[in-house]
C-alpha cells in the first residue's frame, strides 16, 4: 500500500500542467523537458546581446539560498535571475542563521516574510527543497539547484541541452556515467533525463562500491571495466570525484582509480570517433581526466558552463509562470464561489 | 465522541457480538460478565446475574485487552512528545490495556529509582497497565552493564537496547549471560550499528532514486544472526523487537526448530506500508528500522500467520511537530502508532493478508506470553478487554487523536474499526458507546 499521494508532480506542478516549482525531473514527460530545453534555447541568444536582459521577472525577488556553498552554481543562478531583470538576493546561510540554531523552517519563514517570489535552494540533504516547498512556504516557486544525493534538475538539463546542441537528437544515443555515481545527484538526474528523451543506452561505469544499490532499476546498464564500457559511445559524463571517498574504504587510492576509471586520450580513443567529454565540474585533473581530454577537441565542458544559464533562466521562469497561473486560477475559483 | 476513565467496579454484562481471543475461542457472544476486575460468568448464565451496566455489542468483536511490547510514553524526561497520562490514555483509545514502557526516556530507565518514578507516575496518572522495560546496558550507551537485579526488583518486565544497535559482541555476550542469571528476558532490536552507520531508509530502490542514505538488509541480519548464536550459547531467553527483513523470519524459525529460546515481534507499520512510502520525502515514514520492500511485507505476514513471529507491536513514538518538521533525513524517527494499531490490522483482515484470529492473536495471547502473562476469555480471567465495532470507521485528526503526537500513519482516509470500551481489569480506560 502507498502512502498518501505525494508524488512530486503534485507538487511541482499546476493542475494544468505547468511547472511550478522545479525540484526533480521525476515526473517530468519529454514535452516538458523539451519546452525546457526550447525555451532555454531561445535565452543562448539574450546572452549574446550587448544588452543581456529581458524583463520576464522584473519587480520580483529571488533568493539564492544556499546551504551549501557553491560559488560556480550559485554565480549562474545569480546571473540568470539577473538577466530576467529580478532583484537577487544571495544568502550563505550555512554561516548565518542555522548556525545560532535557527531551524529551516523559522529561516524559510521570515524570508517568505520579505516578500520572495523564488527560492533557489542548495541543501546538503536529499529532498530538503520538497520540505520547502511543501511544508514551510508554498507560495513561494523553490527551484532545486542539488540537493543531497538526490537530484540536480537544472544541471541535467544543461547537460541535456548541450547535448541536443551537438547531437542533434537524443534518439539511438548511447551515453556513458563514469564515477562516482552513488553520491552523484547529477548522475541521478542525468539517467532520468536520458532515459524519458529517448537515448537508447544509458551505461554507468563505476567499481561497485560507487554504485547504489538496485541501481539497474533507475534505467541504467552497469559496467565495472572502462575498457568494455567505452565501446560505441556517443557521450561520455564523467563525474567528480571528491577526496574523502578514500575514508570509508570505498577506494583504495586515487592513483588506482585513475587508472581503472579516468578517462584518458587511450580510452577516448575505443569510443565513437564523434564521442563528446562531459564533466559537471570542478574537474580534479588527473583524477578523473586527463588534461589533454579535458581541454581537447572532443571536449564540451565550457559550453556546458554558458548553457547553464540559459537553462536556468528557461526554468525560473517558466515556473515563476505557473506560480502566476496558479495564484489566477485560485482567485477566480474564489470568486465563483 | 464520550469517553472517560470510570473508576467505579460495578458489574458489566456484555451481550452479543462475537468473542475472539487469541487462544482458538470464536464463537457468538452469549453473556460475558465482569464483576470485581474479573470475567466472573461467561455464556447463558452470566445473564442470569443482575448486572450495574447492560452493554448491547451486537456486530461487535470483543476480545482481550491488546498488549503492546514496544510503546514510548516519554515519561520521564520529553515532556513535549507525551506523557504517561497522554500516552496511556492513546493507548486505551487503541485497545490496549497492557503496555511495555521503552527504557529510552531521559534519564534512561536503567536503575531501580528510574523504574520506581515511571511505576509512581503510572499508579497516578496511567489508565492502563504499563510495565517498564529495563535498560540492558548503563545509559543504553552498550559499554557498561546495568543493575540488572534493581531493575527486576522494580518491577522491569525484560531487558531491552531500546532502539540502539548492537556495537560489541563482547558486551553483548556478557549482558546475556548476567541477564540470564536472573531469568531476564531480553528484549533486543537487531541492528549492526556499523553496517546501518548513518542510514535512515531501507537501502533498496527507493534509497537508489532518491539519493537516501540505506540501510541495508544485512544490518539486520547480521545482527539477528549474531543474537540467535549469542543466545543458544548463553540460554538466556530472547526477543527480537521489530524485525523487518524477509531473511530475518527465516533465520528465527530455524533457530525455533533448533530449540533456542527466542520470541518475536514485529511492528504494525510494517505489515502495511512499504519503502515507498518515502516516495515523497515524508518525514512521517522515517522509522527504524526503516519499512523495506514489498517482499519483506509479505514474509513477515506470512510470519504472524504461521506463528513464527509472536507479537504485532505499535512501536509507538510520539513526537512534537517540530521533530517531523524537517528535510527527512533531519526528522526523528517513529510514528505515533498506538492509536491505529487495531484500525491498520482490521485493514489486513479486510484484504484477506491476515484472519481476524490470527490478528487478535498477535495483538493479544502472543506479546503476552513473551512476558509471562495470559491474554484470555475465561471465567476467571482478570477483565483486561477490549469491545470494538469492525464495520465504524473513523479518521486520525486533531479531534479524534489523544496522544501528543499527531504523526499518524494514515491521514485524510477513513479507518475501519472503532474502540468501543477498553476495560482494565474491569475498569473503564476507554469508553465511545453510541448514545
Amino acid at each position: 500500500m502507498t502512502a498518501n499521494d505525494r508524488s512530486p508532480n503534485h507538487l511541482q506542478l499546476t493542475r494544468d500542467g505547468q511547472l511550478r516549482h522545479f525540484l526533480t525531473l521525476d515526473g517530468l514527460d519529454r514535452s516538458l523537458l523539451t519546452d525546457i530545453l526550447d525555451t532555454a534555447d531561445s535565452f543562448i541568444e539574450v546572452g549574446e546581446r550587448t544588452i543581456k536582459k529581458v524583463p520576464l521577472l522584473r519587480g520580483r525577488t529571488v533568493v539564492n539560498l544556499f546551504f551549501e556553498s557553491s560559488t560556480r552554481t550559485r554565480s549562474t543562478f545569480e546571473l540568470a535571475a539577473k538577466r530576467l531583470s529580478a532583484d537577487v538576493l544571495n544568502l550563505d546561510i550555512s554561516t548565518s542563521a542555522t548556525s545560532k540554531g535557527e531551524s529551516l523552517s523559522d529561516t524559510l519563514l521570515n524570508l517568505e516574510a520579505m516578500a520572495s517570489d523564488m527560492f533557489v535552494v542548495r541543501h546538503s540533504q536529499s529532498g530538503a527543497p520538497h520540505f520547502i516547498a511543501e511544508s514551510v512556504t508554498p507560495g513561494v516557486a523553490i527551484i532545486n539547484a542539488g540537493d543531497g544525493r538526490h537530484a540536480h534538475p537544472t544541471q541535467a538539463m544543461l547537460d541535456m541541452l548541450t547535448i541536443r546542441q551537438h547531437k542533434g537528437t537524443f534518439e539511438g544515443l548511447r551515453v556513458a556515467i563514469v564515477g562516482d555515481v552513488l553520491h552523484s545527484r547529477v548522475a541521478r538526474s542525468q539517467i532520468r533525463a536520458l532515459n524519458e528523451l529517448g537515448a537508447a543506452e544509458v551505461r554507468v561505469i563505476a567499481p561497485g562500491t560507487l554504485l547504489p544499490k538496485d541501481v539497474e532499476s533507475l534505467g541504467c546498464t552497469v559496467e565495472y571495466d572502462m575498457v568494455r564500457g567505452m565501446k560505441d559511445l556517443d557521450v561520455v559524463i564523467m563525474l567528480r570525484l571528491q577526496k574523502e571517498r578514500m575514508e570509508g574504504a570505498l577506494l583504495p587510492s586515487e592513483r588506482e582509480f585513475y587508472r581503472l576509471y579516468g578517462l584518458n586520450r587511450e580510452k577516448l580513443a575505443l569510443a565513437h570517433p564523434e564521442c563528446i567529454v562531459m564533466h559537471p565540474g570542478p574537474i580534479n585533473r588527473g583524477v578523473e581526466i586527463e588534461s589533454a581530454v579535458a581541454d581537447g577537441p572532443q571536449s564540451v565542458i565550457l559550453n556546458q558552463v554558458t548553457n547553464g544559464i540559459a537553462v536556468r533562466m528557461a526554468v525560473m521562469s517558466m515556473a515563476m509562470g505557473g506560480q502566476v497561473s496558479d495564484r489566477q486560477m485560485q482567485q477566480s475559483e474564489r470568486a465563483q464561489a | 465522541m464520550n469517553n472517560s476513565v470510570n473508576a467505579s467496579t460495578g458489574s458489566i454484562l456484555v451481550t452479543g457480538g462475537r468473542l475472539v481471543d487469541g487462544q482458538g475461542r470464536d464463537s457468538i457472544n452469549d453473556g460475558l460478565l465482569i464483576r470485581d476486575g474479573r470475567i466472573a460468568a461467561l455464556g447463558a448464565k452470566a445473564r442470569d446475574v443482575q448486572a450495574d451496566e447492560v452493554i448491547q455489542a451486537d456486530g461487535w468483536v470483543l476480545a482481550p485487552g491488546l498488549v503492546d511490547l514496544c510503546c514510548n510514553l516519554r515519561e520521564p524526561g520529553n515532556g513535549q512528545k507525551g506523557n504517561i497520562a497522554s500516552e496511556s490514555r492513546a493507548a486505551a483509545h487503541g485497545g490496549f490495556t497492557t503496555v511495555c514502557a521503552s527504557p529510552e526516556t531521559s534519564p534512561v530507565n536503567d536503575s531501580g529509582a528510574v523504574t520506581h518514578l515511571i511505576r509512581d507516575g503510572a499508579a497516578s496518572r496511567a489508565v492502563v497497565r504499563v510495565l517498564p522495560i529495563g535498560a540492558i546496558t548503563r545509559g543504553l550507551e552498550g559499554d557498561l552493564l546495568s543493575d540488572m537485579a534493581g531493575l527486576k526488583n522494580a518491577g522491569c518486565i525484560a531487558v531491552g537496547n531500546g532502539s540502539r544497535g548492537v556495537r560489541n559482541a563482547r558486551i553483548l555476550r556478557r549482558c546475556m549471560a548476567y541477564a540470564q542469571t536472573f531469568g531476564l528476558t531480553v528484549m533486543f532490536n537487531p541492528e549492526n550499528q556499523s553496517l546501518a552507520a548513518d542510514g535512515y531508509a531501507h537501502d533498496g530502490l527507493v534509497t537508489s532514486r532518491l539519493g537516501l542514505l540505506g540501510i541495508p538488509e544485512v544490518a539486520e541480519t547480521a545482527a539477528v544472526m549474531e543474537l540467535l548464536l549469542l543466545a543458544e550459547e548463553t540460554g538466556v531467553r530472547l526477543h527480537l523487537s521489530q524485525l523487518s527483513c524477509a531473511r530475518s523470519v527465516e533465520m528465527l524459525a530455524e533457530a525455533r526448530q533448533r530449540g533456542i529460546q527466542v520470541t518475536a515481534d514485529v511492528a504494525m507499520h510494517q505489515l502495511v506500508f512499504t519503502e515507498e512510502a518515502l516516495a515523497g520525502f515524508d518525514g512521517r515514514f522515517h522509522v527504524r528500522p526503516p519499512l523495506r520492500s514489498e517482499a519483506d511485507r509479505l514474509a513477515l505476514i506470512g510470519g504472524v500467520r504461521n506463528g513464527t513471529i509472536d507479537a504485532i507491536v505499535s512501536q509507538h513514538q510520539p513526537h512534537d511537530s517540530a521533530a517531523k518538521q524537517a528535510p527527512l533525513a533531519a526528522t526523528e524517527p517513529g510514528l505515533s502508532s498506538i492509536e491505529s494499531v487495531l484500525s491498520l490490522g482490521l485493514e489486513l483482515v479486510n484484504r484477506d493478508e491476515l484472519t481476524l484470529p490470527e490478528l487478535i492473536r498477535a495483538l493479544t495471547s502472543g506479546p503476552a506470553s513473551v512476558i509471562d502473562r495470559s491474554a484470555a476469555i475465561a471465567e476467571g480471567e482478570l477483565a483486561d478487554l477490549c469491545l470494538f465495532d469492525p464495520s465504524a470507521t473513523w479518521q486520525a485528526d486533531e479531534r479524534t487523536l489523544v496522544s501528543a503526537g499527531r504523526h499518524v500513519p494514515v491521514e485524510n482516509r477513513n479507518l475501519p474499526g472503532v474502540v468501543r470500551l477498553t476495560l482494565v481489569e474491569g475498569r473503564k480506560a476507554w469508553e465511545s458507546l453510541p448514545v
